[in-house]
């Protein structure tokens, strides 16, 4: 068990600047990996952890160098092997999965060619065997009818099932080695946690020994043994998996798992302050110094060295690892959110249907909408002053296109979308006054897109200023400084642009410039994906501080439920346009009773390795929302038969609010959760 | 599928009709007309009205625009003021030699842009592609007339090569045109083969940095069957569409080099009939040259969509 078949020694990779500096990305990294073993890399953004994936297999991006160092694999240096030699390693003895299989498969050639390519080159099957052998991978990794599979084109397949055919095409060579560069982020949760528990099988029934790269601590405390933790370029802590989740003892994974908002637990994490070192910025003492609240002097001026701490089996990179050992219990406080719901409502959606179906053109003529089976269909929500209420569901479940025809951008069907209990806001932007567009302000997912890369922030956060209330001048300003403030930013930000600001600061600049329209309603979609952990809990912390001194509504969109539970005070679940059940998060999470709800928060992956996921339904696709019946139909697992193939189910009420619109009755809905 | 062919080609025939509306509108408006310009000092009383009778310009703009259009389709374009002869029997020579001529640039200057820009991609940053781009960039923005000229300098003047304009008759048959066309065809293909070579450069480029190319490389794929098989087919599928245009700027005539060589093309025709104020021949050339773009996009689209699967199955399903 213990012949170890990569070993990394001292590896520096990096780039030159423009000045001719030498700019490490990964610093002096040391590390190998066991037979049979998985070994979760963990890390934010920018840490270097990709980097360090890919080196295993001797590939260095374009632009970036080996400055020194070694990855041995069967004890030859993979840097500096010719091309034709690896070409006999990669794919057949270390094999790559990658992030995104939509864009990692070539477009213009069919899955079974892919695949059989990579058979081609790593085994001396016939082309008869290899046929056989192909649909054998794709059944491996479940996927249905591989014989049609194999003669799609990669765009035709949905995301899932192309991170399974990416799984095939990896397990083709039998490699030794499989490396995973965040094989799940960008998939549902439930597809999610139905692929990690393929791999997870996968590395049992084949002993391939898997390196499992993600910043996804919930994904990586489901599949790994020993987990490594990166920090700008370095390695600051390593061991068994178990120990590090439990009782991290570097301060940065200490941070980190405070960060991570609960399933269990409602109320936002606590935040890390700061964001990690750009590359090349730091010169001497310890990288984390910045954001540490158990630094001292000496940390400022002397770096670290990695510890081998004989008793626990770790690794540490921390002077002060002995004072963590001690009270390293991730004693997590939440920062309790008041609910600040007003007894007024002031959204109110009846019956709204959207459709995406292009018009005809005589529909056009008679400006009608017809599609009896519209994308969104039967939404009836009402939404109080001060709430946040937040709509979940996997891709395609509707709910960034109800904040879409919310905000105007996207026309209804039918239905009636009412703002304060008498302006109609069912028409779009075209149609809404200036005062309609700015009681409702959205905030998007990426503020790399959503923010005009051209302007300033001042001129980014004067824009809805100078609409709405036509301020000038010295008043204009003096606005901007005190938005600045409010997103704890300060008056110099104003002449930066955008692409010098950290994620999280950009995020700001996009709540700022929300929050100069003095909204009613904030529209959230989506906003702290595209952040990293310790920085989204901070956009969240900011968030909910704002809702509290403006009383703003907040829709909240997010496929993290974790997020949700955090900032939420009310849930309302999606599944393919259809609501499924509304209620007040804390019941909605504790006691989850349509059959979706139960799905969706069984696969919720949690950052420890005791709890693990429930998977309940099969993570099919449905293309479109069945013609009639109950919208989860295909899916459930409790279907009762005709009559949820035939009939909407009708919505039933629970003693604490929960509308749950399902056919089970709700006393047989509700036994189920206590057993 | 044939839904979407069908579509694209009544759009092309819309596209048309509206280019024959304007240059015919456009014709209208400007002042004067074909019996003012054929009697100069003599277009007034009993001459002009003679005049607009025979060319049956007396009738209203509308049914001189159907029976133009009606005669236009089937190929009848009037007579030419100039020449005093058919149009049709103006153009078909030239349309020929410009025929002669585009192709020639086409199958020199696209195979030669296609391996330029494969070359100068795949060893980007390197001495093959410094010195092709140097090279390129400096034949892209040099204008044709000066390069044209410089072809005449050097290799029929100085070198006394080749002949350094073209002077043959209109309907001069195709061996005695081809060693003409040597000159003009290089004047042609330098800006076109640069220009082609720099988008594919970038368009391979683009390609080599997408994620499934890296994953071809980490699946141990050898490097040029990966080229081959992962780049190449997807690099070339956005070039379909610049080199169509590129062929329909060729065929329309390149009217700076054929001035430059007196090369007796299509270009030509169009500043030749325009100086003359021959205006049925600048009309039928406007919509002759309207049809050779609207076809040849056309055709590039329908390309694009067959090798696309992408685009294809996504027809299909919609």
């Amino acid at each position: 068990m213990t012949e170890i078949i990569q070993n990394v020694k001292n590896l520096s990779i990096g780039f030159k600047s423009k000045k001719g500096e030498e700019i490490l990305i990964l610093r002096n990294i040391s590390t190998n990996i066991k037979k049979g073993e998985t070994v979760g890399i963990v890390g934010e953004s920018g840490s270097g952890k990709s980097t360090l994936a890919l080196a295993m297999m001797g590939y260095v991006k374009h632009g970036l160098y080996t400055i020194g160092g070694e990855c041995e694999f069967n004890s030859s240096n993979l840097l500096k092997m010719k091309n034709r030699d690896l070409e006999k390693i990669r794919g057949r003895k270390i094999a790559m999965i990658p992030q995104n299989a939509g864009q990692a498969l070539t477009p213009n050639l069919k899955i079974g060619y892919q695949i059989d390519e990579a058979l081609q080159l790593h085994s001396d099957l016939k082309e008869e065997e290899r046929e056989k052998k192909i649909s054998e991978l794709l059944n491996k990794v479940r996927l249905p009818s591989p014989e049609t599979i194999a003669l799609r084109y990669p765009h035709e397949l949905s995301g899932g099932q192309q991170q399974r055919v990416a799984v095939a095409m990896a397990l083709a060579g039998t490699p030794d080695l499989l490396l995973l560069d965040e094989p799940t982020t960008g998939l549902d949760v439930t597809t999610q946690a139905h692929v990690l528990e393929l791999l997870n099988f996968i590395a049992k029934d084949t002993g391939t020994s898997m390196v499992y790269v993600s910043h996804d601590l919930g994904a990586i405390a489901q599949v790994s043994d020993r987990i490594i933790v990166m920090y700008s370029g370095e390695i600051v802590l390593e061991g068994p998996s178990r120990d590090i989740l439990k009782k991290p003892i570097h301060p940065y994974t200490y941070g980190l798992l405070k960060s991570i908002p609960k399933l269990s637990l409602a109320g936002l994490p606590q935040s890390m302050p700061g964001s990690q070192p750009q590359p090349g910025t730091i010169h001497r003492g310890c990288s984390f110094f910045d954001r540490c609240d158990f630094s001292e002097e000496k940390c400022k001026n002397n770096s670290p060295q990695l510890e081998y701490l004989e008793e626990l089996n770790t690794s540490v990179r921390c002077f002060n690892h002995k004072s963590l050992m001690n009270d390293s219990q991730v004693n997590q406080t939440l920062n309790e959110i008041k609910t600040s719901t007003q007894d007024k409502e002031i959204l109110n959606l009846s019956e709204v249907s959207i459709s995406y179906a292009k018009q005809k053109l005589l529909d056009q003529v008679l400006n009608r909408i017809s599609d009896d089976n519209p994308t969104v269909k039967d939404i009836n929500i009402n939404i109080n002053k001060g709430e946040t209420i937040a709509l979940v569901g996997e891709s395609g479940s509707g709910k960034s296109t109800i904040l879409k025809s919310i905000a105007g951008l996207l026309r209804t069907k039918g239905g009636i979308i009412k703002f304060d209990q008498n302006r109609n806001l069912s028409s779009d932007l075209k149609e809404r006054d200036p005062n309609d567009l700015r009681i409702i302000q959205l905030i998007f997912q990426n503020p790399d897109e959503s923010l005009n890369p051209n302007h300033t922030v001042e001129e980014i956060i004067a824009q809805p200023l100078k609409l709405y209330f036509g301020l000038k001048g010295e008043e204009l300003k003096k606005n901007i400084i005190d938005l600045l403030q409010k997103v704890r930013l300060g008056e110099f930000y104003m002449s930066r642009y955008p692409r010098q600001l950290s994620g999280g600061e950009k995020q700001r600049v996009a709540v700022a410039r929300a929050f100069a329209a003095k909204p009613d309603i904030i529209l959230c979609d989506e906003v702290t994906s595209a952040l990293d952990v310790s920085v989204q809990a901070a956009v969240l912390n900011l968030l909910q501080q704002l809702k509290e001194d403006f009383g703003t509504t907040y829709i909240f969109v997010s496929h993290d439920l974790a997020v949700v539970r955090a900032i939420s005070d009310r849930v309302a679940v999606l599944y393919q346009g259809r609501l499924c059940e509304v209620g007040p998060s804390k019941d909605v999470y504790q006691f989850p009773s349509h059959p979706y709800t139960e799905v969706l928060l069984g696969a919720v992956l949690e950052p420890d390795p005791d709890i693990k996921p429930k998977l309940v339904a099969e993570d099919i696709v449905e293309e479109k929302p069945p013609q009639k019946g109950c919208s989860f139909q295909g899916r459930c697992s409790r279907i009762l038969g005709d009559i949820c193939k035939n009939e909407v189910p009708p919505w039933q009420i629970t003693n604490s609010g929960n509308s749950i619109r399902c056919h089970i009755p709700l006393k047989e809905l509700q036994k189920d959760q206590i057993n | 599928m044939l839904f979407l062919i069908i579509k694209r080609i009544l759009l092309g025939l819309i596209t048309l009709f509206i280019v024959s509306l304007i240059t015919f509108v456009g014709t209208e408006i400007l002042p004067g007309d074909a019996c003012t310009t054929y009697l100069e000092r003599q277009a007034f009383g009993e001459q002009l009205e003679a005049c607009y009778r025979r060319l049956g310009l007396n009738v209203p703009a509308y049914e001189r625009y159907v029976s133009w259009a009606v005669n236009a389709i089937q190929g009848d374009f009037g007579y030419s003021l100039s020449g005093e002869m058919p149009i049709k029997e103006v153009l078909g020579p030239r349309i020929k030699n410009s025929l002669v001529l585009a192709s020639a640039a086409i199958f020199i200057g696209i195979p030669i842009a296609l391996i330029l820009g494969i070359v100068t991609a795949l060893w980007r940053d390197k001495l093959p592609d410094v010195a092709i781009s140097t090279v390129t960039i400096f034949a892209m923005t040099i204008p044709e007339f000066i390069s044209a000229t410089l072809l005449i300098l050097i290799i029929a003047i100085w070198l006394e090569w080749l002949p350094g304009i073209v002077i043959v008759p209109t309907d001069v048959s195709l061996l005695e045109l081809l060693p003409n066309i040597i000159l003009p065809v290089i004047a042609i293909a330098m800006i076109m083969t640069a220009h082609m070579a720099r988008m594919v450069r970038s368009s391979v480029i683009q390609v080599m940095a997408s994620e499934y190319v890296q994953m071809a490389i980490l699946k141990g794929v050898p490097y040029w069957k990966m080229v081959f098989k992962h780049v190449l087919p997807n690099a070339l599928l956005p070039a379909i569409n610049v080199v169509a245009l590129t062929i329909a700027w060729l065929l329309g005539g390149v009217v700076v080099t054929e001035v430059v060589f007196n090369y007796p093309g299509l270009g030509r025709l169009v500043i030749e009939s325009i100086s003359n104020r021959d205006l049925p021949t600048v009309q039928a050339l406007a919509i002759i040259l309207a049809s050779i773009y609207v076809s040849i996009n056309l055709l590039a689209d329908l390309m694009t969509l067959m090798l696309n699967p992408r685009l294809k199955t996504l027809q299909i399903r919609k």
